[in-house]
């Protein structure tokens, strides 16, 4: 049964549609590579698939018993966030939250599933240090660990690439690979940089046309 | 000629002094609480745009006779509190702007009002103190005092039980909503506190220097603490400090005492700035 599956899905913003009649399903453990140019609607997909906008149409439904809350999402960076003042450990730890209900203190449970986080992305000598101090691939490793806290099963990573030095970039790959072919985490990742297709398994591409299919028939189709 | 302390001791004999010190120390505490996460989300001009609407509810009050203006003055500002705060992103006019616009139209519908219906013989110096707060501080009764501490106590409750999630939406506020937080509920909780403070705050600095109240302890707190919890705790406490001096100050010197303090937290930051500088950071 397919962990995430939307059907006949109409996106847009301010009353314009974007993209109509999108179908596509995602099993457990695939690693989709969602590509296309800035404006085809791939960030408003991600906002539909987190419930953060309402669809126009179509439907979004999650299987083998994931709710929509329970989606690891790594946003793209904001202004807003670079220079807040806050340490590493509480942005991890606020992954829990949606653990905690109406309890206003973490557990132990969650603090250890926070250092786990840590010790999986390989930041925990960062832990007391000031997210504003670190450079931009430390700080998508923070995003990612926080992810990592809020879901055990299905990552969406929006761009997790952009605006990092080709080094960190490749980092940033390594690690989701990790997480999928040792964690068996599903990943979903935006990004408009070919470079994700060499980890990816299915490529979901807007364009002139939609594709979504497996690499194998992207790269026949596309990339001949 | 009295020594210092002998002319604090002779004040504080006074009732109205203390009250002034209570009141006074604990609207500092829950306005620099608040303003570490209104800081931070870009809405430092929100507690000048309350503040103006509240002085135009007040304007409202007088003319409409009205004996006890504090329950008409505090569902206005709430209400625009909650229409600010929470409709920041997808309105058609901007955050800043709506804030500016609603501070700057208040305060000059406020003044008309005051202007064409007012009875009062003195009415450049009603608005004076009303916009400084010169002397309504000190002029507190005991029920005043006592609706400050019960608020007082509400938003520090609050603010303790909603701590996390507060840090978790003041953050990154779509990570929140994605992961099941009740954003919307959150930020409205935390206009309506404002509001609430706000309204409070008008009688110890006046409606134009709430802002500093709310800005200055979290600005300069964020110059040395480089965690939430860190800032949030240096903020209050400074604040605390800082509005102890203040009123101390304005009462041996006989300052106004609104624009003491504010004076006493521009200092406090001036200081922080350097100790952050110092610190290499």
């Amino acid at each position: 049964m397919s962990l995430l599956t939307c059907e006949n899905l109409s996106l847009g913003y301010e009353g314009r549609v974007i993209l109509e009649n999108l179908s596509f399903s995602v099993n457990s453990g695939d690693y989709l590579c969602i590509l296309g140019e800035n404006g085809s609607g791939k960030s408003t997909l991600v906002k539909t698939i987190l419930g953060l906008r309402q669809q126009a149409a179509g439907q979004v439904r999650f299987g083998d018993g994931l709710k929509q809350r329970e989606i690891g999402y790594l946003p793209q960076q904001t202004d807003l966030m670079r220079d807040f003042p806050a340490s590493v450990w509480e942005i991890v730890l606020s992954g829990c939250e949606n653990r905690c209900g109406m309890r206003p203190f973490y557990n132990r449970e969650e603090k250890e599933r926070a250092e786990n986080a840590l010790e999986k992305l390989e930041i925990a000598n960062l832990k007391k240090r000031s997210y504003r101090e670190l450079s931009g691939g430390q700080q998508q490793r923070v995003l990612l660990a926080r992810a990592l806290c809020a879901s055990e099963r299905l990552l969406l990573l929006d761009e997790p690439v952009a605006g990092l030095d080709p080094d960190a970039a490749a980092q940033m790959y390594r690690v989701t690979w990790e997480l999928n072919t040792r964690d068996k985490m599903t990943i979903l990742m935006v990004s408009h940089d070919m470079v994700c297709l060499s980890y990816a398994t299915h490529v979901l591409h807007f364009g002139a046309e939609v594709f979504f299919g497996t690499k194998s028939a992207y790269q026949r189709e596309f990339l001949k | 000629m009295m020594s210092i302390l002998e002319k604090l001791s002779f004040y504080f004999n006074y009732p109205f002094v203390r009250y002034a010190f209570i009141v006074g120390i604990l609207i500092a505490l829950c306005s620099a609480l608040l303003g570490v996460t209104l800081v931070l989300r870009r809405f430092s001009f929100i507690g000048d745009g309350l503040s103006h609407v509240a002085f135009g509810a007040m304007a409202v009050a007088a003319v409409l006779n009205l004996t006890n203006d504090t329950p008409l003055v505090m569902v206005i500002t709430v209400a625009s509190a909650v229409l600010l705060l929470r409709t920041g992103q997808d309105t058609k006019i901007k955050g800043d702007a709506a804030v500016a616009m609603i501070s700057v139209g208040a305060l000059a519908l406020g003044y008309l009002l005051m202007n064409i219906f007012s009875t009062s013989t003195n009415l450049a110096g009603d608005v004076c103190s009303s916009l400084f707060g010169s002397t309504s501080i000190l002029t507190l009764t005991v029920t005043d005092v006592a609706v400050c501490v019960v608020f007082s106590i509400l938003v520090v409750a609050a603010f303790i039980f909603l701590y996390h999630k507060i840090f978790a939406v003041t953050f990154d506020e779509n990570f929140a909503k994605a992961t099941g937080i009740k954003a919307d509920w959150y930020q409205t909780v935390i206009a309506i506190i404002t509001a609430v403070i706000i309204v409070l705050a008008m009688n110890l600095v006046g409606s134009l220097l709430i802002s500093a109240l709310l800005i200055f302890p979290a600005l300069s707190a964020m110059r040395v603490f480089k965690s939430f919890r860190g800032v949030t705790i240096c903020a209050a406490i400074l604040s605390v400090v800082c509005a102890s001096a203040g009123l101390l100050i304005a009462i041996i010197a006989g300052t106004p005492v609104g624009s003491t303090i504010v004076a006493s937290d521009i200092v406090a930051f001036v200081v922080f700035c350097a100790a952050g500088k110092l610190a290499g950071r």
